[in-house]
């Protein structure tokens, strides 16, 4: 059997899909971070929170009302955006002038309270949540087995990646948004609602992170604690990738999900202080991280 | 600083005794005559449902059950969050026995956490009764003699599940080791029995802990090496999320065995019937084992969260009602002047309560009664919420922990 570093190749190639695998999860978090970064200049730490939500949303509506995945994938992030919209209007308005600080504060509270709040409501061990019966089983790739529901992952996160970023950079109401960053005042005098546009687009951005906790459901453990596991990670992504750089966020996500893969055939006990051993190289080098505009 | 100042100072320092002392006399009587109970676990992380509030409210019915009340003595209760973190759990444990006058710390989940708290306890005599943690170095290399182990401990799960998966011919392992002491213990534990019955150890990769969500990496590798049984030896989330991924990557359709090491009910409960049947797990209380457990945990009525009572609340309750047992029995003063002396008390009575049944304490400080080997049901097998074991077999008391020779502890030998 061929080797490559000691480790048998199929092996090896498994790892590097279970990397993409894992990486399209921190893309399409840090995705929703770096639209809410870079259009509104706030730091969401209640992300991890909305990607639970998400989770627990689907779980709702199958046992309160029978709704299964399908319809979860598109309801949770409605209803987990429109909490998003609700938050936006009534408290992270008001920090637009302030110092980024203050608005981190403000959601990583809110966060903590959402998470306590469930946590109080369903315990901490979590809650069962299947695969839905059209995506179970597996493929035979020859080097591994891939189940089918992993392959959706990846395609629904690429294509959702790639959407958020063709809205942002190609249609008109993405050069709104886009001139509205940079002067808003203006943007305003055109007869464009910017307030408006500001609230959707941090609803956009909390459906995103909503979705993703629909995806997550069958594969992780449906608890309170599950996005603050990854939220931590997915702020290195953003930092690593440039704040607020949705391409930057992308190829980061991706990337540093294969870089954990292999770190952890490699040195299992590192793979959770990889990402930060990079985040710190790379803050080192490029302070404005990978893809950032300095 | 002027001599003036310092004067001042050294004089109303010189008074401050006096002064501290007049508000505090009466307190003091009535300090000499109460019970204070720390419950310390994790009330905000992957633990709390296995512990948690849960744990407290079992301690409450024990302190309620016990009668001692009645007999004059007062007993408080108070709970604090480790928050899974060795650092934080010795500090609360310093500031409740040097500061708040607390007598003994109950449930103490988390191995790493468990191991600090107990230097703690014994460096100033008091008592350390420990449902939650796993580890048996609790009454091997690092007894103590204020510490009683009551639940299980690394080598029952060991002994119970690892030694079942051996017999039915799971004979080569690989092992998922979450990190730290707990894992490690575990993992050591096991793999001694996998061994000494004649199997192999292929491998073991050790995950971070906590902070790891996806083991589809690991689980990939344990398949590589081609063994027959995953041993998880992990606990709470990790293991759920491994079991759920494990089932995901189809291998126990491969047939790979899963033997989750330590599965609690609530577990069970978060995984579903559909996911969890067939696990085979190992537990020294469940709620509908016989007449005495249903009894008991009736008694305990609706715990927060609407949970049933995991075997580590039920210890917390059966450790309780033993050591106000003792100390009902020796005396507020003396339990108070000495835990040492309140834990040779314990182990001194035979222990027996609807939990646990009947039972001793060893020497070396664990507690011992039988351990049961059961199996999840499947969906149609289930006949109600949380219908979810069948028995498979009874390991007896004696046989159920590690032999008092065997775990290096020199407590009790002379």
């Amino acid at each position: 059997m061929d080797e490559i570093f000691g480790i048998p190749a199929p092996l090896l190639f498994g790892q590097l899909l279970l990397g993409l695998i894992n990486g399209a999860f921190y893309a399409l978090l840090s995705l929703g971070l770096a639209v809410i970064f870079g259009m509104l200049n706030v730091i969401n730490f209640t992300h991890g929170a909305q990607f639970m939500l998400g989770a627990f949303v689907a779980w709702a509506l199958l046992s309160f009302l029978g709704l299964g995945y399908w319809w979860a994938l598109l309801l949770a992030p409605l209803i987990v955006g429109a909490f998003g919209v609700l938050l936006e209007r009534t408290m992270i308005s008001r920090l637009y002038k302030l110092d980024h600080l203050y608005g981190l504060l403000l959601t990583f509270g809110v966060g903590l309270i959402v998470e306590g709040l469930v946590r109080n409501e369903f315990g901490s061990s979590g809650l069962p949540y299947r695969i839905p019966a059209e995506l179970q089983g597996s493929w035979d790739l020859g080097f591994m087995f891939m189940p089918i529901y992993r392959g959706w992952v990846v395609v629904v996160a690429i294509v959702a990646c790639l959407a958020t970023w063709l809205v942002i950079e190609k249609t008109k109401i993405g050069s709104y948004l886009r001139a509205a960053t940079e002067n808003p005042a203006l943007v305003q005098a055109f007869g464009i609602n910017v307030p408006l546009m500001m609230t959707l687009t941090y609803g956009a951005g909390v459906a995103l992170a909503a979705f993703a906790g629909v995806l997550a459901a069958p594969i992780y453990s449906v608890n309170p604690q599950m996005g603050a596991n990854l939220i931590i990670i997915v702020f290195a992504v953003v930092v690593i990738g440039g704040m607020g750089s949705i391409l930057g966020s992308v190829v980061t996500g991706f990337g540093l999900g294969i870089i954990e893969g292999l770190t952890k055939v490699f040195w299992p006990e590192a793979s959770a202080t990889v990402i930060f051993v990079v985040m710190a190289i790379v803050l080192l080098t490029r302070p404005a991280g990978l893809f950032g505009r300095a | 600083m002027t001599e003036t100042t310092r004067r001042t100072l050294l004089g109303a320092a010189a008074t401050a005794p006096v002064w501290g002392a007049l508000p505090y006399r009466s307190a003091r009587a009535q300090a000499a005559n109460t019970i204070r109970i720390g419950v310390l676990n994790d009330q905000s992380g992957l633990y709390r449902d296995i512990s948690g509030p849960g744990s407290t409210h079992a301690v409450r019915l024990a302190v309620q059950e016990s009668g001692i009340t009645q007999r004059g003595i007062n007993v408080e209760v108070v709970q604090a969050d480790h928050q899974n973190r060795p650092d934080v759990g010795s500090t609360v444990a310093r500031q409740w026995l040097d500061r708040d006058g607390v007598d003994v710390i109950v449930d103490v989940p988390t191995s790493s956490v468990a191991l600090a708290v107990n230097t703690v306890v014994r460096e100033r005599n008091k008592v350390f009764l420990n449902s939650g943690a796993a580890t048996s170095d609790l009454t091997g290399a690092q007894c103590s003699p204020n510490t009683v182990h009551w639940t299980y401990d690394t080598y029952m799960l060991a002994n119970g599940t690892g030694g079942a998966m051996v017999r039915a011919g799971g004979d080569t392992w690989f092992f998922i080791t979450a990190d730290y002491a707990f894992g490690h213990a575990l993992e050591r534990d096991t793999s001694e029995f996998v061994r000494r019955a004649g199997g192999r150890v292929l491998g073991s990769v050790r995950t971070p802990f906590p902070g790891t969500t996806d083991f589809s990496s690991f689980l990939v590798q344990a398949q590589a090496s081609r063994a027959k049984v995953i041993g998880l030896a992990n606990a709470g989330g990790d293991t759920i999320n491994s079991i759920k991924q494990a089932a995901e990557f189809g291998l126990t359709r491969r047939g790979v065995k899963l033997a989750g090491l330590l599965v609690f009910v609530t577990d069970v409960h978060s995984l579903g019937l559909q996911t969890a049947q067939g696990l085979v797990v190992t537990e020294s209380f469940y709620w509908d084992l016989n007449d005495r457990t249903r009894a008991f945990t009736q008694r305990l009525g609706q715990t927060p969260g609407g949970l049933r009572p995991s075997m580590v609340q039920a210890g917390c309750y059966s450790a309780v009602l033993h050591y106000l047992k003792a100390v009902g029995d020796m005396g507020v003063a003396a339990a108070k002047a000495s835990g040492a002396e309140a834990v040779n008390r314990m182990k001194a009575m035979p222990a027996n309560d609807d939990a646990f049944g009947q039972g001793t304490i060893r020497p070396d400080g664990r507690k011992v009664h039988p351990a049961y080997l059961f199996e999840v049901k499947a969906p149609n097998e289930s006949r109600g919420a949380w219908d979810y074991y069948k028995l498979i077999a009874t390991i007896p008391a004696d046989q159920a922990f590690r032999p008092a020779a065997e775990g290096g502890c020199a407590i009790g030998r002379s």
